[in-house]
């Protein structure tokens, strides 16, 4: 890392009809140098991105790069100063190869026809230096998530890439395909490229960056030198006050056996047995692909069983779709909230009432004041920051959006319930409330299931872990035994 | 400051619903103003009831079809299927001499029988009910011209005439039976659970699924319940027609999309009332009327319709942009 600037932000404004997004943002860039940039949901990230990438109209400020001031962006102009953005979702083809989507829009020869060969061997090398070996030809469609991030690193490489922004990168990926998305950040580093390093994970943060900025509510707060700086200083700068990072213990011990796997099959898993007991947050852990939320897709009746029994509250209970599931108090809360578990355009109390709407009708009518009643009951209840129930679900943070899908389990008086990465997207004040939910309703008596990437959080919520490896129980853990490293050797299957 | 903005794009979001809730309307009444100034025996109570008798038909298909549509699905075999409906309970009537009190229930079960086909083949093959329904239209329709032998059929009894032809008061029965589905429609898809979950199919299938909707049971529903009112549009056209014909109902199915397109039912799915549905077949029947009345030649009323409907659903895309634009601006925000 040396002291050139090569991306200069001053007074960077942004207003949205009633809302000023970047309020004078004034940030430097060093070459070579991974930057973090760190905010909760809301704090302006996305739009400074997206100011810098020259997607959207700058209200005020200067953007200098490459030796000009600039007042406005675009993003052809963004590109020709070696602008590149990976966005969360992936800008690629998936019905073309690698290599094509690699040189989408770019010639690399003056041949009229497309040189597949030259295209090939630049693909080739610059998967060499990454230390990936990929043919070239493959679909990209045919690629785990891993890999198609990958082929976008490779992509903005092949434009001569100066600063790489990379908004969320490890959302998608397991442990160990971070670790290889880290040594490819560092070639990248070594080659003097900045990256622009955006992600909710703290850890990952103090990993990968050198400098680390703060952003809040539109309006730039600090920046620091990742190694002068710690955990708590980042999470106060972010939240502008101090904010315990905690997780609330288990207060009363687990009850009677409630949810009993035995030996099931189907949907990618063999052969799962584990049970589960009143008040207990049992952890899922394991890679991508390990089977996790197949397993929970299983136990919900949404794909079906081959072999093997679900028993609950001690006896055998047949689950052939979500309606059974659902009779039988099992609930889940899915890590796809916006494309499998709400109806983002309609309202709040729509979507919590929706699973019990029998129950709220007579003769087929539903009762708008049943329907009212309960729904503003567990708005309350777990505090739903919403102006109204008629605020539609599209319009809400993400945290907000993760309790409606909780209001809704809960009045559907789900007993059991599984929550699929139950923070993920979600800024780290309303992650703290969803814990101390979590806490709150095993200790009620519901019994959970909680699928999480997040190592942290699911040494810190669980009180008991199971480990899934290629679709079989790779072991479980004790809490006393909890450890990163023990869970990760049995994830990986090296144990 | 964050609450602040939440009610201000609110305004402005609520503001674009309303106004796409009564754009129809405002079109509907502009309409009506124009062509009862330009031709006077527009605006009379006979013509007013010709008007609407004329769309009757379709409008009452069309219930039907918006339950489909407002689940994600589209039927475009709802005219085939009065086409061999028609042909079918001609036939019951005069070759076989059966009652029409009797012919009547076993048609109305044959549009069900038809619909059911429908939503079973969409969900066992699992491709779009759009190519489902091209397929099936053309087999009923082609099933109707075999079964009608190239026949005009007629000599029904008498006793017949009046589901097409009748009135009740003033008011001819096709009027009063659109107002009764009509009327039937709105409440199930506002106020009972299954309406929920109509708009909830439409509106994020997976997650309906997941919330424990037989999504399935659904489809196959919906499609028989358009059929079965596709049968009773079958019956009063027949009564009206009075000659078992394979070119009657041919092509409803146009009036049907765009009267849910104009009254603002979405292609997608998960949008779309009653209300604005009546008001798109009552725009169709103002311009079928009016161009009638001031003698346009046939093909230059497919023009009109056709712009029409095109600036509708264009306006009505455009809003919609305009609003994920928002949402976008505001969510990066």
């Amino acid at each position: 890392m040396n002291e050139n600037v090569v991306l200069s932000l001053k007074d960077i404004t942004k207003k949205y009809p009633g809302v000023l997004a970047l309020d004078r943002i004034s940030l430097d860039f060093l070459e070579g140098e991974v930057h973090a940039l760190l905010g909760e949901n809301g704090a302006g990230k996305s739009t400074l991105i997206k100011a810098v990438a020259g997607a959207i109209n700058l209200d005020g400020g200067i953007i200098h790069v490459g030796g000009q001031n600039h007042h406005q962006m675009t993003p052809h102009l963004s590109r020709s100063m070696g602008i590149e953005v990976i966005y969360q979702e992936f800008n690629l083809v998936p019905t073309m190869s690698i290599a094509e989507n690699i040189f989408l829009g770019n010639r690399v020869s003056d041949k009229f026809l497309v040189d597949y060969e030259t295209m090939k061997s630049k693909t080739r090398e610059i998967f060499k230096l990454f230390n990936v070996d990929i043919d070239p030809m493959t679909l990209v469609q045919d690629l785990s998530p891993a890999k198609q991030q990958i082929v976008e690193i490779a992509k903005s490489v092949s434009k001569n890439v100066r600063i790489l922004i990379m908004d969320e990168p490890s959302a998608p990926l397991s442990v160990s395909e971070v670790e290889h998305m880290f040594e490819i950040i560092n070639q990248l580093k070594q080659k003097g490229v900045t990256v622009i390093y955006i992600s909710h994970r703290l850890e990952e943060v103090f990993r990968i960056s050198d400098r680390v900025s703060v952003m809040r509510d539109g309006q730039y707060v600090a920046t620091k030198l990742t190694r002068d700086t710690n955990r708590k200083e980042l999470i106060s700068l972010m939240v502008g006050r101090e904010l315990k990072e905690s997780y609330p213990p288990q207060s009363n011990p687990p009850g009677e056996i409630v949810l009993e796997v035995k030996n099931l099959s189907g949907n990618g898993n063999k052969d799962i047995s584990f049970s589960i007991r009143k008040g207990e947050i049992l952890g899922i852990s394991g890679l991508v692909g390990a089977g996790r939320t197949e397993l929970a897709m299983l136990l919900f009746g949404a794909a079906p069983i081959e072999s093997g029994e679900i028993w609950v509250n001690g006896k055998p209970v047949q689950i052939h779709s979500p309606l059974n599931a659902i009779q039988h108090g099992v609930g889940l809360l899915t890590e796809d909230r916006k494309g499998k578990g709400l109806f983002l355009e309609m309202a709040v109390g729509w979507n919590i009432s929706f699973p019990i709407l029998r129950k709220l009708s007579k003769y087929g009518i539903v009762s708008a004041k049943a329907e009212n009643k309960i729904a503003e009951h567990y708005r309350q209840r777990i505090n739903i920051k919403t102006p109204s129930l008629e605020q539609r679900v599209i319009n809400l943070s993400g945290g907000n959006q993760q309790k409606v899908v909780l209001a809704r389990s809960l009045a559907a008086e789900s007993g059991i319930l599984i929550f699929d990465e139950p923070t993920r997207g979600i800024d780290v004040g309303a992650k703290q409330e969803i814990y101390h939910l979590m806490r709150e309703l095993a200790d009620n008596g519901n019994t959970i299931l909680m699928i999480s990437s997040d190592m942290e959080e699911l040494l810190g919520m669980s009180d008991r872990i199971i480990v899934l490896c290629e679709g079989k129980l790779a072991g479980e853990v004790q809490k006393e035994q909890f450890s990163q490293d023990y869970i990760l050797d049995l994830a990986s299957g090296t144990h | 400051m964050k609450n602040q903005t939440i009610t201000l794009t609110n305004l402005g979001a609520k503001f674009g619903t309303e106004m796409r809730k009564y754009a129809p309307l405002i079109i509907l009444i502009g309409l009506t103003i124009f062509f009862s100034i330009i031709s006077p025996n527009f605006l009379t109570s006979r013509n007013i009831l010709i008007l609407v008798r004329q769309v009757s038909f379709a409008a009452i298909s069309a219930v039907g079809v918006i339950f489909v549509m407002i689940a994600g699905g589209i039927d475009l075999s709802v005219g085939s299927q009065i086409v061999l409906t028609n042909i079918v309970l001609s036939k019951l009537m005069v070759d076989s001499n059966i009652s029409p009190l009797l012919a009547i229930p076993l048609t109305l079960i044959l549009g069900a029988t038809l619909g059911a086909l429908n939503g079973f083949l969409s969900i066992k093959l699992n491709i779009h009910s759009l190519i489902i329904t091209l397929g099936t239209a053309s087999i009923y329709k082609g099933a109707g011209y075999i079964f009608a032998e190239s026949r005009n059929i007629m000599g029904f009894p008498d006793s017949f005439r009046w589901f097409g032809q009748g009135y009740i008061g003033p008011i001819p029965v096709p009027i009063i039976v659109m107002v009764i589905m009509a009327l039937i429609g709105s409440f199930i898809l506002t106020r009972t659970y299954f309406g929920r979950y109509i708009f909830a199919l439409g509106g994020n299938e997976e997650a309906a699924r997941l919330a424990g909707v037989n999504i399935n049971g659904m489809k196959i529903l919906l499609f028989t319940i358009c059929g079965f009112i596709s049968g009773i549009t079958s019956v009063l056209l027949l009564s009206r027609v009075f000659a078992g014909q394979t070119s009657t109902g041919q092509g409803i199915e146009f009036d049907c999309l765009t009267a849910a397109l104009l009254g603002g039912v979405s292609f997608k799915g998960g949008e779309g009332t009653i209300f604005g549905l009546m008001t798109g077949i009552l725009i169709i029947g103002v311009l079928n009327n009016a161009m009638q009345l001031a003698s346009f030649p046939d093909f230059s009323q497919n023009v009109v319709k056709g712009a029409v409907l095109l600036a509708s659903v264009g306006f009505d895309v455009y809003q919609k942009n305009r609003k994920a634009k928002e949402t976008i601006a505001r969510v990066a925000a």
